[in-house]
C-alpha cells in the first residue's frame, strides 16, 4: 500500500554538543567570506577551509580510525553537514571525497588504496571528482564509451568525460570506464577506476564556463592515459552496481534541499526592513516546506545509519528538494521584485544574482528530475 | 510501529476498509448517518485513543492517534471520528468523563455563565447527528448535550454535515483545562491535516491502480512516461504530507502544547499538496473520475473542504511567516534545528 517508508528520525541528543561546536567555529570563520561566496556552499572550493575542517575531525567522520576517520555516527555527520550548508560554509573542495568517493573506497577499494588516500582526504588535503557523464552519455549512463583497454600492468584509457565538477582542483577522479562491450547488455562491462589526475600523462582538463561565467565543471580528455592495475576500484565489470549503490548517499543529504537556503535567509532580512507583515505568507509557506524536507532527509539518514538502502526514498527527497531550491529565486522575485546583480549590490541582490543563474542545474546534477521520477514510478509499480 | 500502533492500524483499517463502501458513503451524502458503523468505531475504542486507560481509553499518544486519523481520511469515513477523538481528548484534559455516543467539536464563540453555555458554532461537523458537543470558553472545556439545541443544517462540498449550532444557556459540564487559548483551532488543524494526509495517500494509490488498469493505445496508461511523471509527483506530495503530520504529532507528544510551529507547518504543507494532488488524480482518471459513479471524488471533495477548515494554509502561513520575520533572519535555522 505505502510505496515509500519514511519513519521519523530524531537526532540523538548527544549531537547537540557537536552542533554548538560547529556554530562557534563558523562564527569565527565565516564573517570574512562574502555572502555571495557563501551562497555557493558545497560548490565553493576553499582548500584552507577544508584543511581546517580536517583538523577539526569533520571530514571522514564516520570512517574507521585506521584510515584517518573518526568513527562517529551518521547522525554526527548529518549535523555537521546541515550546519555547514545552512551557514554557507565553502565545503566544496573536499565534498565529493567525503560524501562519495571515500565511502566508495571503504566499500570497494583495495587496502592499499584506502591506506594511501583516505587519511589525506580526512585531513582535507586530497580532493575528488566523479567522471561519469560523457558527450553522449548523460542520463543514459550505460552509454558510457570512454574505454579502458587492458595492457601490460594496467589499462590504457581513451575517451572524454564531460561536466566533471571540480576536476581542475581534484587530485583523483573516480572514473567509470568501459572495459568490455556487450551490445546486448550495456550495463555490464563498466568498471570504476581511481585516476591520479596530477601524475598521469595523457589527461587534458579544460574548464567549461557555465552560464554565470563560473568554471566549476570541466571536460576531461583521456588520450592513451595509463592507469595501473592497482587503481581499479571493486570488480571489473561491476561498475554499474557500485555506482547505483552510491546514489542513496548522493541523493538524500541536506544539500538536496538547502542549496538556496542563504537566499531564504536574505529574503527574510529584506522583509524585516519592510516591517514584517509584507511577504509573511510566502515565508510561512517556505518554512513549512523547509521543515518537511528536513524531516524527510533525516528519515533517510536514519535508514542509512541502520545500514538500509533507501534508494527510492532518496529519489523522493531529491525531487522535492530540487523543486524547493529552484522555487526560491522565483518566490524572491515575486515578493521583492528586486533585480538580481552580479559583482556589485547588496548581499541580497548578489545572492539572488548567483542563485537565479544557478538553480537550473539543481534538477540536472545527481540525476535529472525526469530520471528521478522514472525511478519513483518504478517504485510505484508502473514500470 | 509499536504494539498499540499495530493493533490500532489493523483495527481501524480493517473496519473502515470493509464497512465504508461506496454505497455507505453515497447514503451518507443523501443524509443517512451510518449509525451502526459509528457504534463499531466507538466499540473498537477508535474515538478514545487519547483517553487514559483508567478512563476506558487506549492511553495513546498523538503518534498513535495519527494512525486512526489518517485512516479516517484514507477511507473517507463519513463520520465525525476525528472530531470525536479530539473532543474526547479535550474532555480528558479537563478531567471530564467521556460520554458514549456521537460527540463533536463546537468551534465558535462561546461564553460560560454559572455552568450555562451560550454562543454560536457556525460549521459543526455532523452537528445534527451528534448527541454531545465540546466547546472551549475562556480556558474551560465544556461538554453539552445537543438534544434540543437549535441546529440549522448545512453541508460542505463533500456533503458532510456542517451545521450551525446555537446554544442559549445550555446546561454544561465545564472545567478549567491547561490548554492554549487557540486550542480548538490549533488541534483542529492537526486532526484535519492528518485526515488530509490519509486522503492524499488514497489519491496516490488509487491513481496508480487506475493507471495500471486503464488501457489506451494498446497498453495501460501507466506505461506512458507522461503519466508516470505525473504519478511520481502525486506520490511525492503524499509522502511529504505523511511525514509532516507524523512529525507534528510527534512534536505534540514531545512538547506538550508547544507544537504550534509544527502543526502550522503541517496544515500549510497538506493544503499546498492537496491542490497539486487533486489535480493530478483527476487528470490521470480522465472522464470516469469526474463522474459521481466513480468514488475518486469522495476523497478530492473532502480535501477541497478540509483544507479551509481550522485555518486554511494561507492563514497558518501568515502567522508562521510573521513570527519568522519578527524573530529575525538569523533565528530561522536555530529555530528549525532546536525542535
Amino acid at each position: 500500500m505505502q510505496p515509500f517508508r519514511f519513519d521519523l528520525c530524531e537526532l540523538p541528543g548527544e549531537t547537540e554538543g557537536l552542533r554548538e561546536e560547529i556554530r562557534a567555529f563558523l562564527a569565527e570563520e565565516l564573517p570574512r567570506i562574502p555572502k555571495v561566496t557563501r551562497a555557493q556552499t558545497w560548490s565553493g572550493s576553499d582548500a584552507a577551509f577544508s584543511r581546517k575542517m580536517g583538523a577539526k575531525g569533520w571530514i571522514g567522520m564516520t570512517w574507521p580510525k585506521q584510515y584517518g576517520g573518526h568513527e562517529r555516527s551518521f547522525f554526527d555527520r548529518y549535523v555537521m553537514l546541515e550546519e555547514m550548508l545552512a551557514a554557507g560554509a565553502p565545503v566544496g573542495a573536499h565534498w565529493i571525497g567525503d560524501r562519495q568517493s571515500g565511502p566508495l573506497l571503504l566499500r570497494f577499494g583495495t587496502e592499499e588504496q584506502r591506506q594511501k588516500i583516505l587519511p589525506r582526504v580526512a585531513k582535507g588535503e586530497c580532493y575528488f571528482c566523479i567522471g561519469m557523464s560523457e558527450p553522449d552519455s548523460g542520463s543514459d549512463l550505460a552509454a558510457t564509451r570512454t574505454r579502458a583497454d587492458k595492457v601490460d600492468g594496467g589499462y590504457k584509457v581513451n575517451g572524454t568525460k564531460l561536466w566533471t565538477s571540480g576536476a581542475h582542483t581534484a587530485h583523483y577522479m573516480i572514473g567509470l570506464f568501459r572495459t568490455n562491450l556487450d551490445p546486448q547488455n550495456k550495463h555490464a562491462g563498466l568498471t570504476q577506476f581511481l585516476v591520479d589526475l596530477k601524475n598521469t600523462d595523457g589527461i587534458a582538463i579544460r574548464p567549461i564556463k557555465d552560464l554565470a561565467g563560473n568554471a566549476h565543471f570541466n571536460e576531461v580528455v583521456f588520450q592513451d592515459a595509463f592507469v595501473p592495475d592497482g587503481m581499479m576500484v571493486g570488480t571489473e565489470g561491476g561498475g554499474w552496481g557500485q555506482v547505483t549503490a552510491e546514489l542513496a548517499f548522493e541523493r538524500s543529504g541536506p544539500e538536496r534541499y538547502l542549496s538556496s537556503f542563504l537566499l531564504m535567509v536574505e529574503m527574510i532580512r529584506e522583509l524585516e526592513k519592510r516591517g514584517g507583515a509584507e511577504g509573511a505568507r510566502e515565508i510561512g509557506r517556505l518554512v513549512a516546506h523547509l521543515v518537511t524536507l528536513r524531516q524527510m532527509s533525516l528519515s533517510v539518514a536514519g535508514m542509512l545509519e541502520k545500514g538500509e538502502s533507501p534508494a527510492l526514498e532518496a529519489s523522493v527527497v531529491k525531487d522535492l528538494g530540487a523543486i524547493f531550491e529552484q522555487d526560491m529565486p522565483v518566490r524572491a522575485h515575486e515578493l521583492l521584485g528586486i533585480e538580481p546583480l552580479v559583482g556589485e549590490g547588496s548581499d541580497y541582490e548578489q545572492v539572488l544574482g548567483y542563485l537565479t543563474q544557478t538553480v537550473p542545474s539543481f534538477s540536472l546534477r545527481g540525476g535529472t528530475r525526469e530520471i528521478l521520477r522514472g525511478i519513483i514510478a518504478r517504485g510505484l509499480g508502473l514500470r | 510501529m509499536n504494539e498499540l500502533q499495530t493493533i490500532l492500524s489493523d483495527s481501524v483499517n480493517g473496519l473502515l476498509a470493509e464497512r465504508v463502501t461506496k454505497s455507505l458513503v453515497q447514503k451518507a451524502e443523501e443524509g443517512e448517518f451510518p449509525a451502526a458503523l459509528w457504534n463499531e468505531v466507538e466499540a473498537n475504542g477508535l474515538t478514545r485513543v487519547l483517553v487514559p486507560e483508567a478512563e476506558g481509553g487506549a492511553g495513546g499518544t498523538w503518534a498513535d492517534a495519527a494512525i486512526v486519523l489518517k485512516a479516517a481520511g484514507e477511507h473517507v469515513a463519513p463520520l465525525p471520528l476525528a472530531d470525536a477523538l479530539l473532543a474526547n481528548w479535550f474532555l480528558t484534559t479537563a478531567g471530564i468523563e467521556v460520554p458514549e455516543g456521537v460527540t463533536t467539536l463546537l468551534e465558535g464563540d462561546f461564553t460560560l455563565d454559572g455552568g450555562k453555555l451560550s454562543g454560536v458554532a457556525p460549521r459543526v461537523s455532523f452537528g445534527r447527528n451528534a448527541r454531545y458537543g465540546v466547546a472551549i470558553a475562556k480556558g474551560e472545556v465544556a461538554l453539552v448535550s445537543l438534544d434540543g439545541a437549535a441546529i440549522e443544517h448545512g453541508i460542505n462540498v463533500a456533503r458532510e454535515p456542517r451545521d450551525r449550532v446555537v446554544l442559549k444557556g445550555a446546561a454544561a459540564t465545564a472545567k478549567k483545562a491547561p490548554l492554549p487559548a487557540n486550542a480548538m483551532r490549533l488541534y483542529g488543524a492537526l486532526i484535519r491535516a492528518c485526515q488530509m494526509a490519509g486522503a492524499l495517500g488514497y489519491l496516490s494509490s488509487q491513481s496508480v491502480a487506475y493507471a495500471n488498469e486503464r488501457t489506451q493505445f494498446g497498453k495501460p496508461i501507466g506505461k506512458f512516461q507522461a503519466i508516470q511523471q505525473q504519478l511520481a509527483v502525486l506520490s511525492t506530495q503524499a509522502a511529504a504530507c505523511s511525514v509532516i503530520v507524523d512529525y507534528a504529532c510527534a512534536q505534540a507528544d514531545k512538547r506538550g502544547h508547544d507544537a504550534a510551529f509544527e502543526i502550522a507547518a503541517a496544515k500549510i504543507r497538506v493544503d499546498d499538496a492537496s491542490s497539486i494532488a487533486t489535480s493530478i488524480a483527476h487528470q490521470v482518471h480522465g472522464a470516469i473520475g469526474f463522474t459521481y459513479e466513480h468514488g475518486l471524488h469522495f476523497a478530492t471533495r473532502r480535501l477541497w473542504s478540509w483544507r479551509a477548515e481550522f485555518g486554511a494554509g494561507r492563514e497558518w502561513a501568515d502567522e508562521l511567516g510573521r513570527e519568522t520575520i519578527a524573530a529575525g533572519a538569523d533565528a530561522l535555522w536555530p529555530r528549525v534545528t532546536a525542535r
